[in-house]
Parts: C-alpha cells; sequence; structure tokens
C-alpha cells in the first residue's frame, strides 16, 4: 500500500507510506485517491466526471501529479537496509523488583503479581547484576534505560533504594546516562520515597484507569477493596512534588469500560499526562470483544476531538498515543526494529532468569538465561533480532508498518503462538489511533503554519525534566 | 499555488536510511505503554 486515506469528520488527511509525507486534502482529493493509484488519471477523471465539474477534477489531478513529481505521493518502496549486525546491544532492561503485589487486579498479566509461579522479591545482590548486565550489554551505547516493575516495586522499596542508588554511582562511573523508570500502583507512595524518586530523577509510570468506579472494579486490594482512593492519593503527592512533569498516568481498558473517553476525562483531575491502552487477553470475561469494535472505532474518534478541542483552547493534555513526531521521528532502522524484545530489551526476573521483555516473563520456553550463566538460547536473540516488520507477511504492505513496527512481540504470542502473526485486533486498534494521532498533528501544524500558537504536543522521549530555578 | 491539498511535512523517511541507525533512542515499549509498540511516539535522539 502506497498511499493510505483518513479523516476525522470534515477533516481529510492523506499519509504518504513511503515518504512519510502528510498531506490536508479537501473531500474531493480524498475521493479520487480512492480511485486514483498513481498510475491510472484517464480512468480516474473518467470516474469523476459528473460528480464533479470537470475543470475541478482536471485542476485537483494536477496538484496530485505535482506531489508525485517531488516524491510526496506515491512514493515506491525502497529496500530495506542491512542494520541488523549479528550482534546486538541492550538500550534496555527490565528489573522485575517485586513478583509481589498488593492489588489484584483482575487483568494483570502478571498474574496478579507473581507472574504464574511463586511470590517473590529480588535481592540487592540480584539487582546489582542485573545492572552490571545492562551496562555490560549497552557496550558503547551512551542512553541506557532500566525500568523498575513488578509486580509492585514498592512492596520492595529497599531494594528500589539500593538498586537507584548503585546506578547513579555506576552513571558516574561509566559516564553513561542512565534513565530511570518506576511504574507504580500508587498505593504505597509516601513522602519519604517521592523525594527519593524525585532526588534520583525516576520518571513514575501510575497506573490509574480512570474514574473511581472503572478503577476500584479492575483493580482491587487483596482483600477486594478497591484502590482508587490510595493510589489517587499516592499520585497528587508524586506529581505536585515533581511540578506536574516527568510521570504517565497509565490506564487500561476493557470490555467493560469501552466508552474510555470519560475515564480519560476522569484522569485529567489528577494529571494531564495520559496513556490509556487496551487490555490483552485470550477468553477473559473483560477481553475486548469483536462487536466491541465498532464501539471503540468512534470512541478513539470521541476522544481525538476532545484532545483538539482542548488543546486549541489551551487546556490540552498528553494522550501517549495521540503523540506523532511527523517530521522528527525515528529513522528507518529504529521503525523496523520496533520495540527490541529479546535482542535489545530483556526482562529479568527476581530470581535472575532472563526473558525477552516483561511479558514474556513465566513463558517458560522463551527464558534466554540467566544472569549467572547470561544469555544461552543466543538462537533466540537472532530470532527476535530479524522478526523485523518486514518479516511479518500482515504487516509487510500494511500502511502503518513505519508506525507501529510490527506490533507486540508477546501480544503475538499470546494470541497466535507465534511472534510473526501480528494480533489482529491489536492491529486494528493500533492503526485506528495512528490515523487519529496523524490527523490530530496535521491540523495542529496547519494552525502554527497560519500563524497560530504551537499548540502540538512536545515529544520528549520520556526524559525526565529537571525544573529551572526561579 | 496548491489550492486543495496543504503539505504538512517532507519525505522524511528516506532521508535516515544513510543517517540512522545509531540505537540511541529508548525502547518504544518501555515506559507509558508496556502492552503494544508504536515507534512514532518518539523523535529522533539526534534530531
Amino acid at each position: 500500500m502506497l498511499i493510505h486515506r483518513m479523516h476525522l469528520d470534515d477533516n481529510y488527511v492523506v499519509l504518504d507510506v513511503n515518504s512519510g509525507a502528510v498531506h490536508i486534502i479537501d473531500k474531493m482529493i480524498y475521493d479520487m485517491l480512492g480511485i486514483y493509484d498513481g498510475t491510472n488519471k484517464t480512468e480516474t477523471l473518467q470516474h469523476f466526471t459528473g460528480e464533479y465539474a470537470a475543470a475541478d477534477v482536471e485542476e485537483a489531478m494536477e496538484e496530485l501529479e505535482d506531489l508525485q513529481k517531488q516524491g510526496l505521493l506515491f512514493s515506491p518502496e525502497f529496500p530495506v537496509p542491512d542494520t541488523f549486525s549479528d550482534e546486538p546491544i541492550l538500550k534496555s532492561l527490565c528489573l522485575h523488583i517485586a513478583h509481589d503485589c498488593n492489588l489484584r487486579c483482575k487483568y494483570c498479566f502478571a498474574d496478579t503479581g507473581d507472574f504464574g509461579g511463586h511470590r517473590a522479591l529480588m535481592s540487592n545482590e540480584i539487582a546489582e547484576q542485573a545492572v552490571e548486565f545492562a551496562i555490560k550489554g549497552s557496550k558503547q551505547r551512551h542512553n541506557l534505560e532500566l525500568d523498575l516493575f513488578g509486580g509492585e516495586p514498592l512492596v520492595n522499596w529497599p531494594v528500589v533504594e539500593h538498586v537507584v542508588n548503585y546506578v547513579r554511582r555506576r552513571e558516574q562511573e561509566t559516564g553513561k546516562n542512565i534513565k530511570l523508570t518506576l511504574t507504580t500502583n500508587g498505593t504505597l507512595l509516601n513522602d519519604a520515597n517521592v523525594k527519593f524518586l524525585n532526588d534520583n530523577r525516576v520518571m513514575l509510570v501510575l497506573s490509574l484507569d480512570g474514574s473511581k468506579a472503572t478503577h476500584d472494579n479492575m483493580r482491587p486490594f487483596a482483600g477486594g477493596k478497591g484502590s482508587y482512593d490510595k493510589a489517587v492519593a499516592g499520585f497528587r503527592k508524586a506529581i505536585d512534588s515533581r511540578h506536574g512533569k516527568n510521570y504517565y498516568l497509565r490506564g487500561t481498558y476493557t470490555h467493560y469500560n469501552l466508552h474510555f473517553t470519560d475515564d480519560v476525562l476522569s484522569m485529567l483531575e489528577v494529571g494531564r499526562e495520559i496513556s490509556m491502552e487496551p487490555v490483552v487477553g485470550t477468553t477473559e470475561p473483560y477481553v475486548l470483544k469483536e462487536e466491541d469494535w465498532p464501539i471503540l472505532d468512534k470512541e478513539y474518534e470521541k476522544l481525538a476531538r476532545v484532545y483538539l478541542e482542548k488543546r486549541r483552547k489551551g487546556e490540552g493534555f498528553d494522550f501517549f498515543h495521540f503523540n506523532v513526531a511527523l517530521d522528527n521521528g525515528p529513522c528507518v532502522a529504529k521503525r523496523l526494529a520496533g520495540c527490541g524484545a529479546g535482542h535489545e530489551y530483556f526482562a529479568i526476573t527476581p530470581e535472575g532468569d532472563i526473558y525477552p521483555c516483561h511479558q514474556f516473563v513465566g513463558r517458560e520456553k522463551y527464558k534466554m538465561g540467566t544472569l549467572a550463566t547470561g544469555i544461552v538460547k543466543k538462537d533466540m536473540v537472532q530470532y527476535f533480532r530479524h522478526m523485523h516488520v518486514m518479516k511479518k507477511d500482515a504487516c509487510r504492505t500494511c500502511w502503518a508498518r513505519f508506525f507501529c513496527s510490527g506490533g507486540c512481540h508477546a501480544n503475538a504470542d499470546l494470541v497466535n503462538g507465534d511472534i510473526a502473526k501480528p494480533y489482529e485486533y491489536g492491529c486494528k486498534i493500533q492503526k485506528k489511533r495512528l490515523e487519529m494521532a496523524i490527523i490530530l498533528e496535521a491540523l495542529l501544524t496547519e494552525d502554527v503554519n497560519e500563524g497560530k500558537k504551537d499548540l502540538r504536543p512536545a515529544i520528549d522521549n520520556f526524559k525526565f525534566q529537571v525544573k529551572k530555578e526561579q | 499555488m496548491a489550492k486543495r491539498i496543504k503539505t504538512v511535512n517532507k519525505e522524511m523517511l528516506k532521508k535516515t536510511l544513510r543517517t540512522g541507525g545509531c540505537g540511541e533512542c529508548p525502547a518504544s515499549c518501555q515506559s507509558a505503554c508496556k502492552t503494544s509498540c508504536t515507534v512514532g511516539n518518539q523523535v529522533c535522539e539526534k534530531a
């Protein structure tokens, strides 16, 4: 597929897939691009005779041909670069600080914290070994990311504290830039740990599903009581103390809250940096059903309208999946390689076992080694490394291939038992939110081109922003 | 002057064929998603 048309209400946009160019178009051009494939000019002109004035159609065709000459429409495919050397360089590691949690979230891919195994806490020694594994694996790469994950990492606070101090020391010694992120349910945040996380530049991913009713339904404490009040108290403490920056409120929507825009709006009462993701599963009652799709399709449009309206009013919020960098996005190599799971990115369990990513933990056949042995399944590393988007049958001709990179390997494996076969429902959602993201970015960019205020979201790769002293 | 088409951004993919691949950008699923992969949400670290 060489182009992709999309629209939100009467805003029409076309993406030139192979160049990455984006154009805002009128309805007539939109209609014409349903027929015109870059070569069939006569057929297209004939097709629209009678529907539109002949002179208008011819004028529109001239504009389309002009874009083609500039390489901005119907750009041909280009050869995939050989950017994948056999020896991967590690860029990111997820430390499972605790396979334990004080909540019992119904959709948890960690099986309410224990990842299908027994409950366990990472030790200081394993945590240090994991950091050294990351530093060594990152070789000459300057930037390195470590995510403190769970379960709930704060149930193992002494090790969080230890590993953060250790990382900051090793950062000085190695000269690397080590970005730390901690994902938490918020219920154990307090003044002391919030201060420590702020002082040590730890980004926060705060799990909040929306309104109290939505959140409490899916995220109860072990005893069954909803966790919203306690979580939000912790989130407010953290967000206020870091001046409204350096965090994401990250939610999951399910079959039970298909109208998730309402939940996103509820989240705005807590913070303005928001990510909301579809739940993933197979046969569980909360899983998204086929008949849910028309509702979700419309819901992303509804969210896009709210998002645009608020941005233009100067009351904007950030929605992670509406962030799309049209001009300065990732290079082709990155767009092909995707998430890096299994070759640039790994997860470490409390015992020191190595998996391709946090979602694969507990799927025994994907255990790649241990911190003691190193990675022993070298073939699996190469399999992940070379399973890029152009190797997947369903992706090779998809218009979204340079934005989604072939989707999530773990979801593909969970649903289809094969990382080469993308999770189709996830693709539908991905494509819809990408359409909305591209349209929104195009409209906000056009506002700037017309001399209006730049209200586009700042995309900063989730870097810790230090507040400037007054 | 185009009347019906407003180009928002020009070609940017192919120009990175020669210059890209430094690997200094973050992993795509490391922070705010954790259940999907969207490289489009990032900017190039060198841009």
